[in-house]
């Protein structure tokens, strides 16, 4: 498959048709065809939590209450943490000599995997807290799973991950319950939140043939059938915190094959700033 | 029969005791559950450790701290292998640690709790440990360390942290 065709799949916004063609090699934007199917999905559990945990130490420093800005950076850490523990792992897989800071820190925006949730601007508290909300519920489904991948260095690295991320969903869940039925304010401004973010939030259960492949070898999980759990606990937190769960229609993608909105170019240039300018520089 | 190569490793494993958490002096990285094990292989050491969090940024320095404390017992080239699995949890810390932690102003974590996805309430009331006053609040989830929360004590009026439990 040519690179052409590559971005011949890039249609965007409604139908099926992300999904490849049986039998075809699996695409991207940026790269034509993949080589290494596992590579890829690494890189997307990877870049989910590079991205989102980059987002969140932008908080550090201009968090409302400074419990929260302590929370934020925690959690910040953690996801980082995870990031750079997958990074190695699919540097080690792609066998290219690539350590997991080449990874982070010297691919552009188009080659990145995450999900466009994980990149939008923070906004403000309520909009992160949500954000976070709907990724954590999703977060501790996805972990579980991959606690029994055949990959032992994945399921090691899960298995780790979801106790992080149990702590976060329960902080984040219970931030979700105050805002949203606490005063008129932030009840309002959660609501807004939640009506920007839901959108974005089905690209998380979205899967193509790289995801198949790695549910396949056993080293994967099919996000589409953990839709109903997650719901489950949305649902019950968003009832909870007297807000409205938004009819599920747009949904934005593309963010798993290296189409990403414009705000993940900006992040990244912050982001790979001083290692771009000082390459190979260590602490 | 005890091997030359045990007795070896007992001797690193009691070395490797001055090795402390930097953010929690009071134990040692075997108290902590960090340390999983020496092996010892001929001339080789291989010490394996487990990350307490993934992110844990105290990591780098006691691994550091584990390579030249061994370096000056006079074990040159000791290695150290991380480890993920079993992941590190805090059911891991002795009782005698704990009370280690309770007498150093960090009150000790609690038996992992169950796995209920969104828990509605609290954890268990926490013992504030200067005054043993049970009637302490959580100040926030998150402390000064990944591994820490922060709490106060309506009895003393007095901020303390307490080690998460995971």
């Amino acid at each position: 498959m040519s690179r052409e065709s590559g971005i011949g799949n890039r249609d965007s916004g409604n139908g099926s048709a992300d999904g490849w063609v049986a039998g075809a090699k699996p695409a991207t934007a940026t790269s034509g065809v993949v080589e290494n199917p596992f590579f890829e999905y690494l890189l997307r559990l990877a870049d989910d939590r590079l991205v989102l945990g980059h987002r969140l130490s932008e908080w550090c420093g201009h968090a409302p209450i400074l419990e929260e800005d302590i929370a934020l950076a925690n959690i910040a850490l953690d996801l980082i943490g995870q990031a750079s523990l997958l990074l190695k792992l699919a540097g080690e897989v792609e066998g290219k000599g690539r350590s997991e800071d080449t990874l982070a820190y010297f691919r552009d925006a188009i080659e990145f995997r995450n999900a466009q949730l994980v990149e939008l601007p923070n906004g403000d508290f309520a909009a992160t807290i949500i954000r976070q909300f709907l990724f954590d519920a999703w977060d501790v489904l996805v972990l579980e799973r991959l606690t029994a991948a055949s990959n032992q260095s994945l399921a090691g690295i899960a298995a780790k991950a979801l106790k992080e991320a149990k702590y976060h969903l329960r902080h984040t869940a219970e931030w979700v319950r105050m805002l949203g039925d606490g005063t008129a304010e932030s009840h309002a401004r959660a609501q807004r939140a939640l009506d920007d973010l839901w959108p974005y939030s089905a690209e998380l259960f979205l899967s193509d043939a790289i995801d198949a492949e790695a549910v396949a070898s056993g080293s994967g999980v099919d996000v589409e059938s953990l839709r109903a759990r997650w719901r489950q606990t949305v649902d019950r937190v968003l009832g909870e915190a007297t807000l409205t769960v938004p009819k599920d229609g747009f949904a934005p993608r593309g963010g798993r094959t290296g189409r990403h909105t414009e705000h993940l170019g900006r992040m990244l240039a912050d982001m790979q700033s001083l290692a771009r300018a000082h390459p190979g520089a260590a602490w | 029969m005890v091997t030359v190569a045990d007795s070896r490793r007992e001797q690193i494993l009691a070395w490797l005791e001055e090795v402390k958490d930097p953010e929690v002096p009071v134990l040692s990285i075997r108290e902590l559950g960090v340390l999983r094990d020496v092996e010892v292989s001929g001339d080789e050491v291989v010490v394996v450790m487990t990350p307490t969090y993934s992110g844990c940024p105290a990591m780098h320095a006691m691994e550091a701290e584990v390579v030249t404390t061994l370096a000056r017992h006079g074990v040159p080239n000791a290695r150290v292998k991380t480890v993920y699995a079993p992941a590190w949890t805090t059911d891991w810390i002795s009782d005698e640690a704990k009370a280690k932690l309770a007498a150093y102003g960090i009150a000790p974590p609690a038996r992992v709790e169950s796995d209920d996805l969104v828990p509605l309430r609290r954890r268990a009331p926490v013992e504030c440990p200067y005054c043993h006053s049970v009637n302490t609040t959580v100040r926030s989830e998150f402390g000064s360390t990944a591994c820490k929360a922060i709490l106060f004590c309506n009895g003393c009026h007095q901020p303390f942290e307490l080690f998460k439990s995971i």
